[in-house]
């Protein structure tokens, strides 16, 4: 595997070999010195066009914790600002010697571009409304580990609630669950559901009430104000009324579900009670899994061989 | 003919009898069997140190020693050159910071997975010793370690393959490829 780009392009073997891997990574997260020699040499440039505190320092720290080096460029305090386009910064970069590039841009579409502009890994960690397959890649793992049944999510079913249309985080989900044998709800006002979603392999319900008592996981998805370029919702007040996590929701979910959020949290949005009080919680077991997913990741696009295994090397 | 010829050089009661002198050699020389922690290298190690414990049990009565297994992958030397895929997660289950810590695998070879597990292993801590045991010694070293406990010296052709289970060690080798080799040496 060279690029992760999107979930739809890999195969339910690779997705379940990279949640394995990321069992290893837990481990050695787990140790009291967490770093081992895997990347030595290698460099990976997180390139973030966006604003982002948990991704970009997610992937570093998964970067050193495989004792790559590491290499940050800042949107902000960049030549982008004296007019240098986007290829011509990944070129430059390049030149210096990145074997893996972390992206992330608000359009879609750009880390496949960048394909085509270095010879290096690229990783998205987020392009526009179309994927975030890392997101996708711990919160399967989150799950998957916290009911302690394998890769196998057959018979669950998860309800993603709230603004679908510009989540990519939702469609790397979507997509990742239903690999791993899930069954998807969606719980969002018509005006949050994208027009391709009567194509997925999902059921829809416009309202929270309806699923809640019903359900395994609880995957509460952020009112992104700063996409919203028209009235979709009424109001946050009436939104948060009806998809969001109220303390009287909160008592009708399953003894044993699961409440997931990528963050960063709206409290008062969409979620109205304490994650703290909620014991299905999942949401900083999402954070701390994050870092060993995403050694995963590195792991697997830096260190495929392109010799075929020799064997007999005992 | 392209048949690949593979020969029993330990039968299934072989190994075990080995195994048993192993365990022996390895309390004595150790004095005992306090502060001993037997590692398992992923995969092929795990069940030889499994069974090392096992044995040492039955002789030394009702101790247990403490059995773990490491997995590698991360420490190799040729991560990009091949795929390297861990196989199980590392388990250590007991502090091995001033403990001897016998690591155990199936087939010595070259020595680089060894030299590999030996910085895997000091990464959980600082042992008092580090000591070596193999089922199969089959020679080739390419670095400069040594076992401590050999169940069986074998030696091979570079391009041999060693295939060792409880059920029995085998040598499986390519009569073709060998024949065109030494006709290229030659």
């Amino acid at each position: 595997m060279k690029h992760l780009l999107s979930i739809e392009e890999l195969t339910t073997a690779q997705l379940t070999s990279l949640l394995d891997l990321t069992d290893h990574m837990v481990e050695i997260s787990g140790r009291a010195v967490p770093k081992v020699p895997a990347l030595r040499g290698r460099t990976v440039a997180s390139v973030f066009f966006e604003d982002s505190t948990r991704t970009r320092l997610s992937f570093e720290t998964a970067a050193k914790r495989l004792s790559a080096d590491t290499m940050t460029f800042n949107v902000g305090t960049s030549s982008v600002n004296k007019g240098e386009s986007l290829r011509d910064t990944i070129e430059t970069l390049s030149a210096m010697g990145v074997d893996a590039f972390v992206v992330r841009h608000k359009w879609s579409g750009v880390p496949h571009m960048i394909t085509e502009w270095t010879d290096a890994s690229v990783i998205n960690a987020g392009d526009g409304w179309h994927q975030h397959p890392t997101q996708a890649l711990l919160d399967c793992h989150t799950i998957t580990r916290s009911f302690g049944c394998g890769n196998d999510l057959s018979g669950r079913t998860v309800a993603i609630v709230g603004d679908v249309k510009h989540s990519r985080v939702a469609r790397s989900n979507i997509k990742a669950f239903t690999m791993l044998g899930a069954e998807v709800v969606l719980v969002a006002p018509r005006t949050l559901l994208p027009p391709e979603f009567i194509d997925w392999p999902v059921r829809t319900v416009d309202a929270l009430d309806d699923v809640v008592g019903d359900i395994d996981v609880l995957y509460l998805l952020r009112m992104q104000r700063e996409r919203m370029d028209a009235a979709l919702v009424p109001s946050l007040g009436e939104y948060s009324a009806r998809f969001g996590l109220t303390p009287h929701r909160a008592r009708q979910l399953k003894q044993d579900a699961l409440v997931l959020h990528a963050g960063p949290l709206n409290r008062g949005v969409e979620i109205l009670v304490d994650p703290a009080d909620l014991p299905g919680s999942r949401i900083l077991e999402q954070v701390r899994t994050g870092v060993s997913a995403r050694m995963s990741v590195l792991y697997t696009v830096l260190s495929g061989g392109s010799v075929p295994p020799t064997g007999g090397a005992e | 003919m392209a048949v690949d010829h593979r020969a029993e050089v330990l039968a299934a009661t072989d190994v075990g009898r080995a195994l048993t002198r192993v365990a022996h050699e390895i309390v004595e020389r150790n004095s005992g069997v306090a502060g001993l922690v037997l590692v398992g290298m992923q995969r092929g190690g795990v069940w030889i140190a499994e069974e090392i414990a096992r044995c040492i049990s039955r002789f030394e009565g009702q101790v247990e020693v403490p059995v773990g297994s490491i997995d590698v992958s991360m420490y190799r030397d040729d991560i990009a050159l091949r795929p390297v895929v861990p196989a199980a997660v590392t388990d250590i289950p007991v502090d091995i910071t001033g403990n001897t810590v016998v690591l155990v695998d199936d087939v010595l070879y070259t020595g680089r997975t060894v030299r590999a597990a030996l910085d895997a292993l000091l990464d959980h801590g600082r042992p008092r010793a580090v000591q070596l045991a193999v089922l199969v010694d089959r020679g080739h070293r390419e670095l400069p370690i040594r076992p401590d406990f050999v169940g069986k010296n074998i030696p091979t052709h570079l391009s041999d393959e060693v295939d060792a289970s409880m059920t029995g060690v085998y040598v499986i080798s390519a009569p073709i490829e060998q024949a065109a080799g030494k006709k290229a040496v030659s």
